[in-house]
């Protein structure tokens, strides 16, 4: 049996000194000593109760190369029905780890959208201030993922400005090289009074197996507004572990949405961390998967402050025989007064084979709070499935009518009128209904 | 237009309809009453093609054809129209998407083209006027939070823009308040005429002084126990359901 551990310890002897950042003797501090704690803490198992519910094994258990970086011809042509082609944005493109000029369009104007490795060589107060303080150490996945990442997403959103079009992040890899293990990062900063609108997409274009290991790190400092998408729509042969971390300040809103439609395993990590009064921490998603898909979203909102609000909305729709799993946890720490936190997790189940383990986790120590929650997994209401029929709309299309009609009201907080369009297309695909039923 | 055979059915083990004979011609209003759990919402639903329910005998033939062996959409389809008596919420389906979807999924199935949007509008703005419905009933959700009142003036807007050939109302005036319920049947005898049919579920007599029947028929434990013209309603609203129920012990 392959160690995917033991590879990744002995490939970061080889790969270190040709890391981005190798120059600087913080960042080779930091790696090592991430290294070490992944090395002392290894893989999740289920025994951790973290991981109860989703097993990496058949995940870990595979022969991947160990992407650093390789050059690939992949065309315009090939990824633009994963861009809002539709819509003027600033992209980045990043192909097996490695970042495309050609593809991307950046920018240094007012505001800095480049890469991460530009980050890493040239912005050395940049990474002392933010690189690991929103993504914690101990943490295996993100040990690991600051012990090799040295490209990725980086932008930089100073004071007081807007950002005048949404920035596209997109990670594509290859099969030239086989099944690949990749860790790619973003580093996302939007200062006082800044707002900036991101879409993020992982994609696998080969038909060989990958397993992603993402962090992404955003700082939104007082007034800061965020709007962060994720759409995950990769192959059956895509594997994500996602560690998204947000760290707030006074009155900071960010949004984070993510749409789970492809891939084999995905796992989301999501942390807010509302560290100032009144913020608004707002995540929600979609989840609508078939046979032999995964989705594990694990998110944690920590309330540190008095007077903050945070709203989570997670819907799922599972075909076939598709597992999820929902945990949410909303820890309301004793000076955090006020607070109004909502979390609603809503599952249906289309086949018998499918199953969801949803969990919902408060640990509140505050004792003037609002707090509300509530989890339900269930089937189509029969009436309302007759109740459409009886207007002649036939079976299939009621069924995919009222599953569009579930799903479809965690999509209200998207900004992007053209995502919207775009996520209500795939929605309408993957439940075979018309979309004339949602426009 | 319709004629029901012996029918006899029941959910589960629980006999509820044994043996109903009716038949409904074009251009009839019938009144089916009788008390509480006397099977008028099973009829009501059967015919509709509710698939809840054993049928254990019995035939319902609806213009030429055997209704049994066609799905609910089908049915609708061919012209039968069932007035809720508790619609359904579904949250995310406004009003006009809904009915757009029916009318043109109804068409399809009898082989015709998809409405134009422009005769659609038209037509929505006609019969929300005919049941003195503000227009913005048609971005809201489908009966979410609608009052009983608005829910039902909502099944006879569809039924205004489905033109159905069978109209089953059951218990369309439970809920409604006496300008309602005037709103409601003035919209149903606008759309009677000598091609279609309207079959009134109800358990009072009053929804009868508007929307005027030609035969009303007594249910009663799973049976029809008595016939006869519109004076049978206002003699059962005189006299109540006991008299019938002693004839019948």
């Amino acid at each position: 049996m392959t160690d995917l551990a033991q590879d990744l310890l002995s490939s970061f002897v080889i790969a270190e000194s040709e890391l981005n950042g190798s120059k600087n003797l913080a960042v080779v501090n930091m790696r090592k000593e991430a290294l070490d704690r992944f090395e002392a803490l290894g893989f999740p198992t289920t025994r951790d109760e973290e991981w109860k519910y989703t097993n990496l094994k058949p995940i870990l258990n595979r022969d991947y190369k160990i992407m650093l970086k390789s050059e690939s011809a992949v065309s315009f042509g090939d990824i633009k029905q994963y861009l809002l082609s539709d819509l003027d944005t600033y992209k980045l493109v990043f192909i097996n780890g490695k970042y495309s000029s050609w593809l991307s369009e950046s920018t240094h104007q007012s505001y800095d959208i480049c890469t991460f490795a530009a980050a890493l060589n040239k912005y050395p107060e940049i990474l002392s201030t933010y690189l690991g303080k929103a993504a914690p150490s101990g943490e295996t996945f993100i040990d690991l993922n600051t012990a090799f990442a040295d490209d990725g997403a980086y932008i930089r959103v100073k004071a007081n400005q807007t950002v005048d079009k949404p920035i596209e992040i997109i990670y594509l890899t290859t099969e030239e090289n086989g099944s690949t293990f990749s860790q790619a990062r973003n580093l996302i900063v939007v200062e006082q009074n800044a707002e900036v609108q991101i879409v993020e997409r992982h994609q696998n274009l080969g038909n060989v197996e990958s397993f992603t290991n993402f962090v992404s790190e955003v700082f939104a400092a007082r007034d800061a507004r965020v709007s962060y998408y994720k759409v995950q729509n990769d192959s059956i042969k895509a594997s994500l572990i996602d560690n998204t971390h947000v760290q707030q300040e006074t009155n900071s809103n960010v949004h984070i949405g993510t749409y789970t439609f492809g891939g084999k395993l995905v796992r989301n990590n999501l942390h807010f961390y509302a560290g100032g009064e009144h913020t608004e921490s707002h995540m929600d998603g979609i989840t609508i998967i078939g046979d032999g898909q995964t989705v594990d979203h694990h998110t944690l909102v920590d309330h540190m402050e008095p007077y903050c609000y945070s709203r989570e909305l997670y819907k799922g729709i599972y075909l076939g025989k598709s597992h999820g799993v929902f945990n949410g946890k909303v820890l309301v720490r004793q000076k955090a007064q006020k607070t109004n936190a909502f979390q609603q997790n809503d599952n249906i189940l289309l086949s018998d084979k499918a199953k969801v383990d949803t969990k919902p986790q408060l640990e509140i120590f505050a004792d003037d709070v609002r707090c509300s929650h509530g989890c339900t997994v269930g089937q189509l209401d029969q009436s309302a499935l007759f109740y459409l029929r009886s207007r002649g709309i036939p079976k299939r299309e009621a069924e995919g009518l009222m599953t569009y009609a579930f799903a479809s009201d965690a999509l209200e907080y998207v900004k992007i009128p053209q995502l919207e369009k775009r996520l209500n297309r795939v929605i309408a695909g993957k439940l075979g209904i018309n979309l004339e039923f949602a426009l | 237009m319709i004629k029901i055979k012996d029918l006899q059915a029941g959910i589960e083990e629980k006999e509820i309809l044994r043996g109903i004979d009716l038949e409904i011609n074009a251009g009839e209003v019938h009144a089916i009453m009788g008390p509480n759990g006397s099977g008028k919402s099973t009829l009501s639903s059967i015919i509709a093609g509710r698939e809840d329910y054993e049928i254990s005998g019995g035939t319902i033939d609806f213009e030429g054809e055997d209704l049994m062996d066609l799905s609910p959409e089908e049915r609708a389809h061919k012209g039968v129209f069932l007035s809720f008596q508790y619609p359904v919420e579904i949250p995310g389906v406004t009003v006009s998407n809904f009915i757009k979807t029916a009318i043109n999924e109804s068409r399809k199935g009898r082989g015709e083209e998809a409405m134009e949007a422009r005769e659609m509008l038209a037509m929505m703005r006609e019969k929300t006027a005919l049941l003195e419905m503000d227009k913005s009933y048609l971005s809201r959700s489908l009966n979410e939070g609608f009052s009983g009142g608005e829910k039902k003036r909502n099944e006879i807007f569809q039924m205004a823009m489905l033109q159905p050939k069978l109209a089953i109302l059951d218990e369309t005036d439970s809920g409604l308040d006496i300008d309602a319920l005037r709103i409601v049947a003035n919209g149903v005898n606008k759309l009677r005429s000598k091609d279609n049919a309207v079959l009134v579920i109800t358990h009072y007599q009053r929804l009868l002084d508007y929307i005027e029947p030609d035969f009303v028929h007594v249910l009663y434990n799973g049976k029809i126990v008595k016939s006869g013209d519109k004076s049978l309603a206002l003699e059962l609203e005189a006299k109540g359901y006991d008299w019938i129920k002693a004839e019948n012990a």
